[in-house]
């Protein structure tokens, strides 16, 4: 069923959720993931799919509030400052306990910030996407095929938690090209079954008595316990962790890196380890929940020291990293930011340094 | 006896209406009711609802609802409405809902001749929130936000939605009724109900704007409130007809 081809990150998501069963998208264009939307105006009316262009952000997150409420599986998309925009949407679906996916092809912020790509939305992405102290599962992919398998996999998330799932990706991997194995296409009648399942909650037009509504809030003393069923579902969250350890066993030098400055590090962990180093990788595939324990757990006789590799400035994952280390090892940054680029020789220099520190 | 009148099944029996003493909006959820009921539409029926007094109706009414956020409910009918066309959608919101910060998705979907129904009370005020300006509050008018009373040299002139959306191409029905009289009830009802068939028929976007009183905030008496409606918020916002593809060919 798998088929392998040379696609951009962007284009790669689209094919993976169309793949994945998803027969509505809306999104308003901003660099760098036009190619997501631009994609998907081609390709729904290939599948009796719908892909509108929202007249803004507000407007598309609202239409796949709209769309993802009829059960349908939907998804749009979007970069930075256009993400900003969507937290109104994502809080209402997260609220209302809405199934749907979207993606932020990051860029360098704050503000309209710089249209090269960054990963200076972290904070946003896993702590408060909108107003309302929802919690979402968060995918961050390192590779274009990581792009198409969580992309395909965030839709089963979503329907399982009913519940608003984000991929955070950026402008690199948005529209860099790599062979990629596209998974099977999901038929028609799968598509259908899927649909059934979130029927009895669909906007549709019920039977007068066997009425669906969407609530995104609730009346009197109500919210609490909405807050409470909300709360419940992210403690189950334990099992959906999902971290690479790469070459830790016997590091004293841990490099902690999520997305594409993962891919920088893993080279420099190689190249430290050809000079005798001990060096290993920390990445973080999904970012929420975050891999506390991972960090947590860690042997501090052996590990001498952590660098957070991330392109942002301020850094932001390391918060997550000092929570689950408590000052118990050295924890250094390497950070580039605004649409500047990490190189391997900047890695492996603040690895260094980090080593002479505390070796 | 025959019975000539019975409640629509389209609201919640055994429910009142939380909505103030004078207020239309309950006579508007009776006749959307009616409406649909009368084109066997009341088991299929999607209602998107604003926020403001609008956003009470989800309480009232016996057929889906989803709740937009504030002025959005345009596009969140426009993603359901493409998912599940054969749904009856309407969306049901105030003048400061679809008026002004929902003018972008209002507009927009009016453009695209999104295939559903607006149903928009106009009572030139924000109720829900206590009297503050709308985008519709008339020259003179005080609100809570305007207490001077509307200035246009501060505030800009009355807006009115129907004969700006009447510039674009697409919509397909555009109408502006009132509920003060048995009358205009009827017609409004009729109003809907067109509204209704021309999207089952795939005809486009429609919008029906219902201009109605608003005692509490206006701060007039239920009475009061009649004669100011239809002395001056008529005067600002004549009923009629504005366009009817349908009537045209």
């Amino acid at each position: 069923m798998s088929e392998r081809v040379f696609m951009k990150g962007c284009e790669a998501i689209a094919e993976a959720a169309v793949r994945a069963g998803c027969r509505f998208f809306a999104g308003y264009p901003i660099t760098p993931q036009n190619e997501i939307p631009e994609y998907f105006a081609r390709r729904m009316p290939e599948v009796n799919g719908t892909f509108v262009q929202g007249e803004s952000e507000v407007a598309s997150v609202n239409m796949l509030y709209g769309a993802a409420s009829t059960g349908i599986r939907a998804m749009s998309s979007s970069s930075s400052c256009g993400i900003s925009l969507y937290s109104e949407g994502v809080s209402y679906m997260a609220s209302a306990r809405i199934p749907a996916v979207y993606v932020n092809v990051q860029r360098g912020g704050p503000g309209i910030g710089a249209i090269q790509p960054a990963q200076q939305d972290y904070f946003q992405a896993t702590k408060a996407s909108g107003n309302g102290g929802f919690k979402m599962l968060v995918l961050a992919p390192s590779t274009v095929q990581e792009c198409v398998d969580m992309v395909y996999e965030a839709f089963d998330l979503a329907a399982r938690d009913e519940n608003p799932v984000l991929v955070l990706t950026d402008g690199v991997m948005g529209t860099m090209m790599e062979p990629v194995v596209l998974p099977p296409m999901k038929s028609d009648e799968e598509i259908a079954e899927l649909r059934k399942k979130f029927e009895h909650r669909a906007i549709i037009g019920h039977k007068r008595g066997e009425n669906a509504f969407c609530r995104p809030g609730s009346v009197g003393t109500g919210q609490e316990a909405v807050n409470i069923e909300a709360a419940k579902l992210y403690s189950t969250w334990d099992k959906d962790v999902e971290v690479e350890e790469f070459m830790t066993e016997d590091a004293e030098i841990i490099l902690a890196a999520y997305g594409i400055s993962a891919r920088i590090s893993r080279v420099v962990v190689k190249k430290l380890r050809e000079e005798g180093i001990k060096a290993g990788m920390i990445r973080p595939i999904k970012i929420s929940p975050f891999p506390y324990d991972t960090f947590a757990n860690l042997d501090f006789n052996q590990v001498k020291g952590i660098l957070n590799v991330e392109m942002s400035i301020p850094s932001q994952m390391r918060w997550d990293i000092d929570h689950a280390v408590q000052g118990r090892t050295q924890v250094n940054d390497c950070l580039r930011s605004g649409g500047q680029l990490l190189t391997n020789d900047q890695v492996y220099d603040a690895a260094r340094k980090l080593i002479k520190e505390v070796l | 006896m025959q019975k000539v009148y019975e409640r629509t099944t389209g609201i919640l029996p055994n429910t009142v209406s939380g909505f103030c003493p004078g207020c239309m909006h309950s006579t508007v959820h009776k006749i959307i009711g009616e409406a649909a009921d009368e084109l066997g539409q009341l088991d299929n029926l999607v209602r998107v609802e604003g926020v403001g007094c609008c956003g009470l109706g989800q309480f009232y009414v016996n057929h889906d609802a989803t709740i937009a956020a504030h002025g959005r409910a345009c596009a969140v009918a426009t993603g359901i409405k493409r998912s599940t066309p054969d749904s009856l959608v309407y969306t049901y919101q105030g003048d400061g809902d679809l008026a002004s910060i929902g003018l972008a998705e209002t507009m927009s979907a009016a453009n695209r001749g999104e295939n559903f129904t607006v149903i928009f009370v106009n009572n030139g005020i924000y109720g829900m929130t206590g009297g503050q300006m709308a985008p519709t509050t008339l020259i003179g008018m005080k609100a809570t936000t305007a207490p001077g009373g509307r200035d246009p040299e501060v505030h800009g002139y009355p807006m009115h939605v129907v004969e700006i959306l009447d510039q674009l191409t697409a919509p397909y029905y555009l109408e502006r009724v009132s509920c003060n009289t048995p009358q205009n009830v009827m017609k409004a009802r009729n109003a809907i109900k067109k509204g209704f068939q021309y999207q089952l028929e795939g005809r486009g976007f429609s919008l029906i704007e219902i201009v109605t009183s608003c005692p509490t905030n206006w701060g007039l008496s239920t009475l009061d409130s009649l004669k100011f409606l239809e002395e001056k918020m008529f005067a600002e916002y004549p009923l009629g007809l504005v366009r009817d593809k349908g009537a045209e060919k």
